[in-house]
């Protein structure tokens, strides 16, 4: 093959993990009436990019996650990974959903449940047994293989999905509001787990959430949805320092600031659909 | 010390009522000597006369057999036919009315017709129990395929699990719970069934030894027949109850952990 030739490793490695969403609609038509979940969805996340989506609640967020996921088909446009139309699950992408305790395999052990993708992937014992292990020490739960899910407390379990993704080794991690079922204490060591797994593996991570304050901590890009039907409404590049940290990121300036514009937007968002046009707004 | 009072008192509860009755039936036929009600000494020792025997060949061995094979063509029938009804919603709605008048026949009622059709050895026995035992676990399982959380299908979806391997490490898992209940409920049924159909043109078995018995006013032998009918019941539901717990064990220990939340 000509093309083999001529895209290097390290390019083809970059073009991989490459998202792109375009002209993505969503119509459930039923036998009464249709609903236009979402309208017109365009964005690209690039290799290696950790992205965040917000949107008010009802802003089709699950049906865009599931779209990219290739677990639902669009109504419209398309999802390319790396190039290539997602049309099914591809094997470059992992899940990481909000429900966890119905995420993760009952009658399986933590481990079982990390495996059971790689035995899919007909990987030899050796290597799953050696993935299994790295990526549940690096989730910090090296020592409970043997547990079933449900012997552990939420955030464990969200771990080990979180482990049982990684283990898979993807191009892109997508994550449907993976905290917003856990503890405030929980979910701020699960948000740096994420952001130092990212940094150290740099794979394409789409993170979900409706918290603003997530979203502007967590990504380097924040997309804010309207509501139903969804749209685009703009995309915030994240200026702050890579290596983030709870209480130190969280006090800047510069946080506050992305804060207040994705929370401006998000309000606009709300009224989206029914509101005059910028400048006229009511008072 | 407390272990052992603690041991004492859960074997009074086991043992109390086996025990109580026991004695009153010893009560009942002790003085006065009636034909039908043997006094346990008697039915004890024909027990042991009767069973020990050429009969455990004849009769104990091929029953159990015919058991064993009408059971397990049932299970295996149930969660096949299940597993197919329960991923195809339009083959269910349209095999729906069908299986429920299926379901309703009571099963002995085909022993006629299967006589005439399978002859009177043992297929027609097994044929009887197959029949009957189906439909706790043919029902069950379509629900219990038909409930695998949405959830979990995705993320099985997402990982590549496809096919043969979505049906083996999802589905049948996932339904599993729901299969163990028709099972069990479809050994009672397949253990009447084995009787059942031994009484009928039959030459062998429990349920032909039984009446072969009573017809010949051997109360005591006819009385050691029900009750080793009771302890191969009584011994198969202990058995299933060893196979549930391997089984789900999981299923235990998560309900337990969603009741404590």
């Amino acid at each position: 093959m000509t093309t083999r030739a001529r895209v290097s490793p390290p390019a083809a490695l970059a073009r991989r993990g490459r998202l792109e969403v375009e002209g993505l609609a969503k119509t459930y038509r039923g036998k009464r009436r249709t609903f236009e979940a979402v309208r017109d969805l365009t964005f690209t996340v690039e290799a290696g990019e950790l992205a965040c989506v917000v949107g008010p609640s009802g802003a089709g967020k699950t049906t865009l996650l599931r779209c990219i996921a290739g677990l639902l088909p669009p109504s419209a446009g398309a999802v390319r990974l790396g190039g290539e139309p997602v049309l099914a699950p591809p094997p470059g992408m992992a899940v990481v959903f909000q429900e966890y305790a119905r995420s993760l395999f009952p009658w399986l052990t933590v481990a079982q449940n990390v495996e059971l993708p790689l035995r899919q992937k007909k990987l030899p014992k050796a290597a799953r047994h050696g993935l299994v292990e790295r990526s549940l020490a690096a989730v910090g739960l090296a020592d409970v293989p043997g547990a079933h899910p449900w012997q552990l407390s939420g955030g464990m379990q969200q771990r080990v999905a979180i482990a049982r993704a990684l283990a898979y080794e993807p191009d892109v991690l997508l994550m449907d509001e993976p905290f917003a079922a856990v503890d405030a204490q929980t979910r701020a060591e699960l948000e740096d787990l994420t952001r130092s797994l990212w940094h150290e593996l740099r794979m394409t991570v789409l993170f979900v959430t409706h918290d603003i304050d997530e979203a502007v901590y967590l990504g380097e890009q924040v997309l804010v949805l309207s509501a139903s039907p969804t749209v685009v409404l703009d995309s915030v590049a994240v200026d702050l320092p890579a290596r983030r940290e709870q209480l130190a990121t969280r006090a800047l300036p510069r946080f506050a600031e992305l804060r207040a514009e994705v929370f401006t937007l998000i309000q606009r968002a709300k009224t989206y659909h029914t509101a005059p046009p910028a400048g006229e707004a009511r008072a | 010390m407390r272990m052992l009072a603690a041991g004492a008192v859960r074997l009074a509860y086991l043992l109390g009522l086996p025990a109580a009755l026991i004695a009153l039936w010893g009560a009942v036929t002790a003085g006065d000597r009636y034909l039908y009600y043997p006094p346990l000494d008697e039915i004890a020792a024909a027990f042991g006369e009767t069973w020990f025997s050429a009969r455990l060949a004849d009769d104990v061995l091929p029953s159990l057999g015919r058991l064993a094979a009408g059971y397990s063509g049932a299970v295996l029938a149930g969660v096949a036919l299940g597993v197919l009804l329960g991923s195809r919603p339009r083959l269910r709605a349209l095999s729906e009315p069908a299986l429920e008048f299926c379901r309703a026949l009571p099963p002995p009622v085909l022993i006629p017709v299967l006589m005439l059709v399978a002859g009177i050895g043992d297929t027609m026995k097994i044929t009887v129990i197959v029949t009957g035992a189906v439909w706790p676990v043919l029902l069950n399982t379509v629900q219990g395929v038909r409930s695998v959380d949405e959830i979990l299908a995705d993320t099985a979806r997402c990982y590549g699990l496809t096919g043969a391997a979505r049906l083996r490490r999802l589905v049948l898992p996932a339904a599993s719970p729901a299969i163990v209940t028709g099972m069990r409920q479809a050994l009672s049924i397949a253990l009447i069934l084995m009787v059942i159909g031994e009484m009928f043109a039959s030459s062998s078995g429990l349920g032909f030894a039984i009446v072969q018995f009573q017809r010949g006013f051997a109360i005591p032998e006819m009385w050691s027949g029900i009750f080793l009918l009771g302890l191969v019941g009584f011994g198969l539901s202990l058995l299933f109850g060893l196979f549930e717990s391997r089984v789900l064990g999981w299923y235990r220990g998560l309900r337990n952990a969603r009741r404590g939340e």
